[in-house]
């Protein structure tokens, strides 16, 4: 077993007692990758000789003096970018790319006092649900090392599902903190879009990334998002919204919440482990007080459309800046600069990076931007009004992070759409901006299953009292995977 | 719609500035032509009078005063740069249609 | 078979800012390459532009000099294009909500007025500086991100002469807002033009063809007279003009072939998700209307009313605001206007031009120009003599006064002092006596000449004029 079963208050209680030291917690964090990591490929880069410096120094500053993260060890997704620590968000393209800027978040990290472990794996680009899509390695789900972690944060989940490090941060386009949070059984927050910085996080869609936490509970959880949120001069979509301290919400109490049951989130392809995992977590609500009606997100079925027609639009755009010019990989034997353009992104880049870049640059081209990407646009106005209907009359949205649990290694790579089918119940979120999380709330074959709440904009505090009310009443965030007890 | 041919996707890939081989091509005219094919089901939607959304936040005018700070060293700035002359950024020659 | 020309300008203006458009880096011309960038600038993974606010006031303090209406709920847009000198591969412009539209100049070529119509002027970045050369391409990334505005005219000028006139009206409008130098030299001001012909008559535009490399007003005038008579020629040996850019050669005067352009160039413009829009109310709106200094036309009309200055004096005069500045500047040290205006416009102009230099490069100032002025208008100098003060001034400054008495410069406008010249010279010149007898006039003129000569052109010259009669009509 490692320390990392414990959670943030009770690992400041040890250091308060100082019966362990923030230069013990950094050591357990790099032997836990040390002696699993091979086998789940969670991390891409390790921030080793700084981390243990800078535990050290931190070990000497007064306990009354730190916050309530200071000296706990986390990962960072590898598309959030670290002053001189390579981040290559799982691409070749990025090979040896040593950033010379930290971003927002990592400041903001910073200022808490967390230790960055590493840089953790992903899809390359944040484009995929499995993380099959890494230029580098695969990911392990720490469950069943032979099934996928999702994607596109499979290494943020994983990191913290097989106690790695207790926290990291992901980033969610589509799905990509939830969907992975939900197959590897931890607590991953989606944030209202403009809740947390985007500086410094490498763009896939800009107007649907949203950095956020991943932790083993909820209250973790909120303390992270507490840290890393809030307006950023940097980043002009960034929202000048309070940020309220979501652990105060943490009250347990749910008594007259209204919850509403999208039939769209239960309904066709969506596996029965799962709907009556929902249904049951509904049970338990309700014993606590809560009540819930069935309603309808009649748009939902389009979102998957919209969103790869507007995320691969905006993606399209955004990676044109690889072109091995001003840093990263720059293909050789180039005799002119059409040929080191096309080379260079043509060896970059892997597959599905180019098929989205491909499906991105064709909705975008006169003669189809209309059909396509403003079609996509006009259809988000109308899935975005779906969701502004239903929170007038109730406080959170409950359904399933997935239609499944993780499937496994190799099954659907072969094929883009089945792949794609599987944000079906994350992607609206994103199109309509609203915050969500994924947390443990169930089992199927010995994989875990995700509870999805969603909440109004800016309403994190919410959903993350629903969420604990439940971690409360269930003991399903307390169960490990096996790795756990490799030493 | 849909259906997307061999050509176009080599015209696409030229916009991207992706090198492409013939059987890439193949491929992607098949994966993009389904993913197009299942976009199509938007048309089932009327969007008269929708206005598009680029901005889920009902953000304006978010602008920073006009104030100047220090350029970044120029080695910092070369830090990940392969090739420069001069102080100037090196790139191929470009070979003018 | 004759034909109309049909003529459009695209002007690019880099404003005088002190940072750049979307990052805080320096905004400054002439730094070592690669040394005004920030990670923005050089479209670094995961960095996001954020507005500069004193651009939008800039474009629209030149819209409304323009007069344009203001698109009071305007965005930025992505412009996608591969090039080593745009760094993120796509430049943030505006595309279809520009923030100033539907505006015009009044320009006058030959006695004749003519309003210009313009139809946009919208906002951007500018790119990088690309140095080609036989085996690579240089980049130096110290003006990406430079704020611009393009300006675009409707295809309402008919002549080359009209186009230069066009330009000046633009240049000389924008440098009295004080939102850019429109320096042609150091690139602050930028031309593209589209030119084609069509019979006369005809509704439809004939093909265009877009010029590039036009490096100064000269330039834009010169590769439009090639052009028209070009495409001309083309039509009329029976031959196509084709879709094209043409790039001027400033040594044979003729523009040069670059490339077919096949179809309109797919530039996948789409809303820039990293900006949020900007709405300029109306106190916005009337908080920059209230910062627009006066402009040309209405100086012209006070150098008119108020200080007696022809209308053509007054409107040369207010075409730079550089000149007309130092014109008020001139006048206000107490200096004839009238007087001053003709300096301006004379021997100042004239060596500015022959030297390639601006006012403020000389040693000219409006004090020491006044001195001078008030000299000559007091009878101390004579405009001659001005001229070899005007010389020193200009070259070497210091103050007209202390010249004149330096080097003895004063006027002679002593009669009992020029008298005695003249008779003297009168005595030695009695050829010149008998010629002018005889009817030769021009006798006169010689006299006059060696009594300057006498006088090292320091006496009076009226004076002069009138004793040389008086005298040689007693001999």
């Amino acid at each position: 077993m490692t320390l990392f079963t414990k959670s943030a208050q009770e690992l400041q209680e040890l250091l308060k007692t100082k019966e362990i030291s923030i230069a013990d917690l950094t050591e357990e964090a790099y032997k836990r990758v040390a002696a699993i990591d091979g086998e789940v490929g969670a991390f891409l880069a390790l921030n080793e000789e700084k981390a243990t410096a800078q535990a050290k120094e931190m070990d000497a500053v007064p306990f009354e003096e730190r916050g309530p993260l200071y000296g706990l060890p986390i990962g960072v997704k590898d598309n959030i970018v670290t002053e001189g620590l390579e981040t290559t968000c799982a691409s070749k393209i990025l090979e040896g790319f040593n950033p010379i800027y930290d971003a927002t978040v990592v400041h903001k990290l910073r200022e808490a006092g967390m230790v960055t472990i590493g840089k953790l794996n992903m899809d390359e680009f944040a484009m995929g649900s499995s993380n099959e899509n890494s230029a580098y390695k695969t990911v392990h789900n720490p469950w069943n090392l032979n099934n996928v972690p999702g994607g596109s944060s499979g290494g943020s989940a994983a990191a913290v599902a097989a106690g790695e490090v207790p926290f990291s941060l992901g980033s969610d386009t589509g799905g990509s903190i939830r969907q992975p949070a939900a197959f590897c059984g931890v607590v991953g927050m989606k944030p209202t879009y403009g809740r947390v910085s985007r500086f410094g996080l490498v763009a896939f869609a800009s107007s649907l990334d949203q950095i956020g936490p991943i932790t083993r509970n909820v209250r973790d959880n909120a303390l992270l998002l507490e840290a890393i949120s809030g307006v950023d001069a940097n980043d002009s979509t960034s929202a000048n919204v309070e940020v309220p301290s979501f652990v105060e919400s943490l009250t347990g109490d749910v008594k007259g919440l209204r919850i509403a049951v999208p039939k769209e989130y239960l309904g066709e392809g969506v596996g029965e482990a799962a709907r009556k995992s929902v249904l049951d977590a509904l049970k338990v609500l309700e014993s606590l007080g809560a009540t819930w009606e069935e309603v309808s997100l009649p748009h939902s079925k389009y979102a998957l459309a919209a969103y790869y027609i507007l995320s691969s639009s905006e993606a399209s755009s955004n990676l044109s800046r690889f072109d091995g010019i001003r840093y990263g990989f720059r293909a050789e034997n180039v005799t002119n600069l059409e040929e080191l353009y096309k080379e260079t992104r043509a060896q970059g880049f892997g597959d599905e990076v180019k098929r989205r870049i491909m499906l991105g640059t064709y909705s975008l081209s006169s003669g189809t931007y209309d059909a396509y990407y403003k079609k996509a646009q006009q259809t988000r106005t109308l899935i975005k009004a779906d969701f502004d209907k239903v929170f007038e009359d109730f406080d959170v949205i409950l359904g399933p992070t997935t239609p499944t649990p993780a499937f496994k290694i190799g099954e659907n790579i072969k094929d883009p759409m089945t792949m794609y089918a599987n944000d079906i119940l994350t992607i609206p979120i994103n199109l309509a901006g609203v915050p969500a999380i994924s947390i443990p709330c169930g089992f199927e074959d010995g994989l875990p299953l995700g509870l999805q709440i969603i909440g109004n904009y800016f309403d994190e505090a919410t959903i993350y009292r629903v969420a604990d009310a439940f971690e409360k009443a269930s003991e399903f965030h307390k169960e490990t995977p096996q790795i756990w007890e490799v030493k | 719609m849909a259906n997307i041919s061999k050509e176009e996707v080599k015209h696409v890939a030229n916009l991207a500035r992706l090198a492409i081989t013939e059987a890439e091509a193949e491929k992607f005219a098949q994966q993009l032509g389904a993913i197009t094919k299942f976009a199509e089901q938007l048309n089932e939607l009327d969007t008269t009078n929708v206005e598009p959304t680029t901005h889920v936040l009902p953000l304006v005018n978010v602008l920073r005063e006009d104030v100047a700070v220090k350029g970044l060293d120029r080695e910092v700035m070369m830090l990940n740069v392969k090739e420069q002359e001069n102080g100037l950024v090196k790139v191929p020659p470009i070979i003018t249609e | 078979m004759n034909f109309e020309t049909v003529i459009g300008l695209e002007v690019h203006v880099e404003l005088k800012t002190n940072s750049k458009i979307f990052s805080g880096s320096p905004n400054h011309f002439g730094a070592e390459p690669n040394t005004n960038t920030t990670v923005i600038d050089l479209g670094y993974p995961g960095v996001l532009p954020v507005v500069n606010k004193n651009v939008v006031d800039y474009a629209i303090r030149a819209s409304l000099a323009l007069n344009m209406e203001i698109e009071q709920h305007t965005k930025f847009d992505r412009k996608n294009y591969f090039y080593p000198d745009n760094p993120k591969a796509y430049q943030i412009s505006q595309f279809d909500k520009p923030i100033g539209k539907n505006g015009w100049v009044e320009i006058e070529v030959n006695g004749e007025k003519k309003r210009i119509g313009i139809t946009r002027l919208h906002m951007e970045e500018d790119a990088g500086k690309l140095t080609h050369g036989k085996n690579s391409s240089l980049v130096d990334f110290n003006r990406q991100g430079t704020p611009l505005v393009e300006i675009v005219s409707e295809p309402d000028i008919r002549t080359p002469e009209e186009a230069y006139a066009y330009l000046e009206q633009i240049k000389s409008i924008i440098q009295y807002t004080g939102v850019s130098d429109c320096k042609m030299e150091e690139g602050s001001l930028r031309c593209d033009a589209n030119i084609s012909i069509r019979p006369y008559g005809r509704d439809e535009f004939g093909t265009k063809t877009e010029l590039k490399n036009l490096n100064s007003f000269n330039f834009v005038r010169r590769g439009l007279e090639y052009e028209e008579k070009r495409q001309a020629a083309v039509l009329n040996a029976g031959g196509v003009i084709e879709q094209e850019t043409r790039r001027f050669d400033e040594k044979t005067g003729k523009t040069i072939l670059m490339r077919v352009k096949e179809g309109a160039d797919d530039y996948r413009y789409f809303p820039e998700p990293d900006l949020v829009d900007i709405v300029i109310d109306d106190a916005w709106l009337q908080r920059v209307q209230d910062e627009i200094p006066e402009l040309p036309a209405a100086r012209k009309i006070r150098y008119v009313e108020e200080l007696g200055l022809s209308t053509y004096d007054a409107g040369v005069l207010t075409l730079s605001k550089e000149i007309a500045d130092f014109f008020e500047a001139t006048v206000a040290q107490g200096a004839d206007a009238k007087l001053t205006s003709n300096w301006l416009m004379g021997e100042v102009s004239a060596y500015l031009n022959a030297e390639q230099k601006e006012l403020s490069d000389v040693a000219l100032t409006p004090e020491n120009l006044a001195g001078m002025v008030k000299l000559i208008s007091a009878g101390t100098i004579s405009s001659k003599i001005a001229k070899k003060v005007f010389k020193e001034l200009i070259e070497n400054g210091g103050s007209a006064e202390q010249i004149v008495k330096d080097q003895g410069l004063v006027q002679i406008s002593d009669e009992g002092a020029l008298l005695k010249i003249v008779s003297e010279t009168l005595d030695n010149n009695q050829q010149s006596i008998d010629d002018f007898k005889n009817g030769k006039d021009r006798a006169i003129g010689f006299l006059v000449g060696q009594i300057m000569k006498a006088t090292k052109g320091q006496a009076n010259p009226p004076m002069v004029n009138k004793i040389l009669l008086e005298e040689i009509n007693k001999r």
